[in-house]
């Protein structure tokens, strides 16, 4: 696709050209790799005790399948937490009142700019000085940071999905007799919401990613379990190795889920479909990081 | 209202708060440049016509773009410095600073180069086509009517990729880097826990003063200069 724009379609020099470059490019590739991995013999990182403890079935059942599980919990409840959290915010930023668009804006942009980190630390001591009765502190504080940053998102997304909306379907229902807020919730939302799935879908990436930041707070999730594996058995860097390569294998499959659905859905909505970029917000692709999106309501039209 | 600001005046006379900001600004601005070169390297490789480099270029941005930056980050510490011993200053705060802005740089390149290959994207085969007929070959159809558009049209992408760099500057803590922002807001609530909130809306409004005009800058640069189609 993009070969396209830059180069022709090759001829026999170029082809002979590229075939060169391509067998001298291959082997530097793969003399760094092999610098890496002499690197790594010389420091005795191939025993193959440190790679059996760190793959052994006994690592998996005490260590990764636990710290998987509290992964997939916490990103579950927080995926649950922010898409509700999104929509209503969403629709908030597009209410008719202004006191609601603006409260929304305000708490939206907020929790946008703010550090998941800081938000789980807070969270976490927050919960221990005063909400003691919540048994998993730990836990409580990742799914709430993981909402308020990722709902922020989808609030972005779902305005962004009704912006990015022909005008001619807001205007369609407004002149059909429906009052701007009906014509919100029954023409534009749910072909909002249809666009804005692959992006959500990509969001969840973010939120398996963002979930091993609770190791900082001491949630025994993944990369946490990991590490207590490694401080055992010496094996920091096989454990992580593996770790890693969960996360990439569940995000790699997210992500190939996401294309797909771009593409299958593009024919149920009038929107363009919008797929997440895996970091920061994906809205601001249609719309621009702050308030340079659509305006409020301006999907409705003239009216 | 006294109280919280005597506690206020008490807290800032005992920790230095913009100090920790510059921390991480200092993060990010390292991190950016590097991530920068190294991801524009990337998109190079992957929009050659070279099978290899293309190759190279998605397996990285595949792996790096879908693991955690802490896991990254925990590495740098855990792994590289502890197990490998590979140290790059004898000074231990430098060390673990320059690795997690190394590590802050390998994470975010992968964005950067996704960034500037949807750039690319941005460009209309039909420019490619008009620079062919009039005659340019290769170098100058890249240099003076490819590229030009494409930065243009990354110019979004990338502030995007520049903020949720400035905030990641924060899990540089999983790195060792103790003088950032995260350990001094955690130090300072178990000082005065009293003051939790507060405190806490001091280093939140700090980033959303951080983040804004960044945001305003980049989303003001990408409509002024983009190529209206």
């Amino acid at each position: 696709m993009t070969a396209s724009v830059l180069f022709d379609t090759s001829g026999p020099r170029a082809r002979a050209r590229a075939r060169v470059g391509n067998i001298v490019s291959a082997l530097a590739v793969l003399a760094g790799l092999c610098w890496v991995a002499y690197v790594l013999y010389t420091k005795g990182q191939f025993a193959p005790s440190l790679w059996q403890n760190a793959v052994s079935a006994e690592a998996w059942q005490f260590y990764y399948l636990p710290g998987l599980q509290n992964t997939l919990r916490s990103a579950l409840f927080a995926t649950v937490g922010a898409v509700v959290f999104g929509i209503v915010f969403g629709v908030g930023r597009l209410s008719q009142i202004r006191a609601v668009r603006w409260f929304s804006g305000v708490i939206v942009e907020f929790f946008r700019a703010v550090p998941v980190l800081l938000m789980m630390i807070f969270f976490y001591m927050f919960f221990s000085a005063q909400a003691q009765w919540i048994a998993d502190r730990p836990f409580a504080a990742v799914v709430v940071a993981l909402v308020l940053y990722n709902g922020s998102v989808i609030a972005e997304l779902v305005r962004a999905g009704v912006g990015n909306l022909p005008k001619g379907q807001g205007e369609a229902g407004l002149s059909i007799g429906l009052t701007p807020g009906q014509t919100l919730r029954s023409v534009q939302l749910p072909q909002a919401l249809v666009a804005m799935l692959p992006a959500m879908v990509s969001q969840l990436v973010v939120v398996l990613k963002d979930s091993a930041l609770g190791q900082i707070i001491l949630y025994p999730e993944l990369l946490r379990s990991a590490q207590i594996l490694s401080s055992k058995e010496q094996n920091p860097l096989q454990a992580l190795v593996v770790v890693a390569i969960v996360f990439i294998v569940i995000n790699w499959l997210l992500t190939v889920l996401a294309h797909r659905l771009a593409r299958l859905l593009s024919s149920r909505t009038a929107g363009a479909t919008i797929e997440g970029t895996g970091i920061g917000n994906p809205a601001a692709v249609a719309g621009g990081p702050i308030g340079g999106g659509p305006g409020p309501g301006s999907g409705i039209g003239g009216g | 209202m006294d109280d919280l600001l005597a506690g206020f005046a008490e807290l800032f006379a005992q920790y230095d708060v913009l100090a920790a900001f510059w921390v991480n600004i200092q993060l990010t601005f390292w991190a950016a440049i590097l991530s920068l070169v190294l991801g524009t390297v990337l998109a190079l490789m992957r929009i050659s016509p070279i099978a290899s480099l293309q190759w190279a270029g998605t397996a990285y941005v595949t792996i790096f773009r879908n693991t955690p930056l802490t896991i990254i980050l925990t590495f740098t510490y855990l792994v590289v410095f502890a197990q490998l011993g590979i140290a790059l200053s004898d000074d231990l705060n430098a060390t673990f600073f320059w690795y997690a802005v190394i590590g802050l740089a390998v994470y975010h390149a992968a964005f950067v180069c996704e960034a500037i290959r949807s750039g690319v994207n941005t460009v209309p085969v039909g420019q490619a086509e008009a620079a062919r007929a009039i005659g340019l070959s290769f170098l100058p159809a890249a240099s003076m009517v490819i590229l030009p558009q494409a930065f243009r049209g990354a110019i979004a992408p990338l502030g995007n990729t520049l903020i949720a760099l400035l905030k990641n500057s924060t899990v540089a803590v999983a790195a060792s880097v103790a003088n950032e922002t995260s350990s001094l807001m955690r130090t300072m609530i178990e000082f005065r826990p009293d003051l939790m909130v507060a405190i806490f809306l001091l280093f939140a409004i700090g980033y959303v003063i951080l983040v804004i005009p960044i945001g305003l800058t980049t989303t003001w640069l990408s409509t002024k200069l983009a190529v209206k189609r």
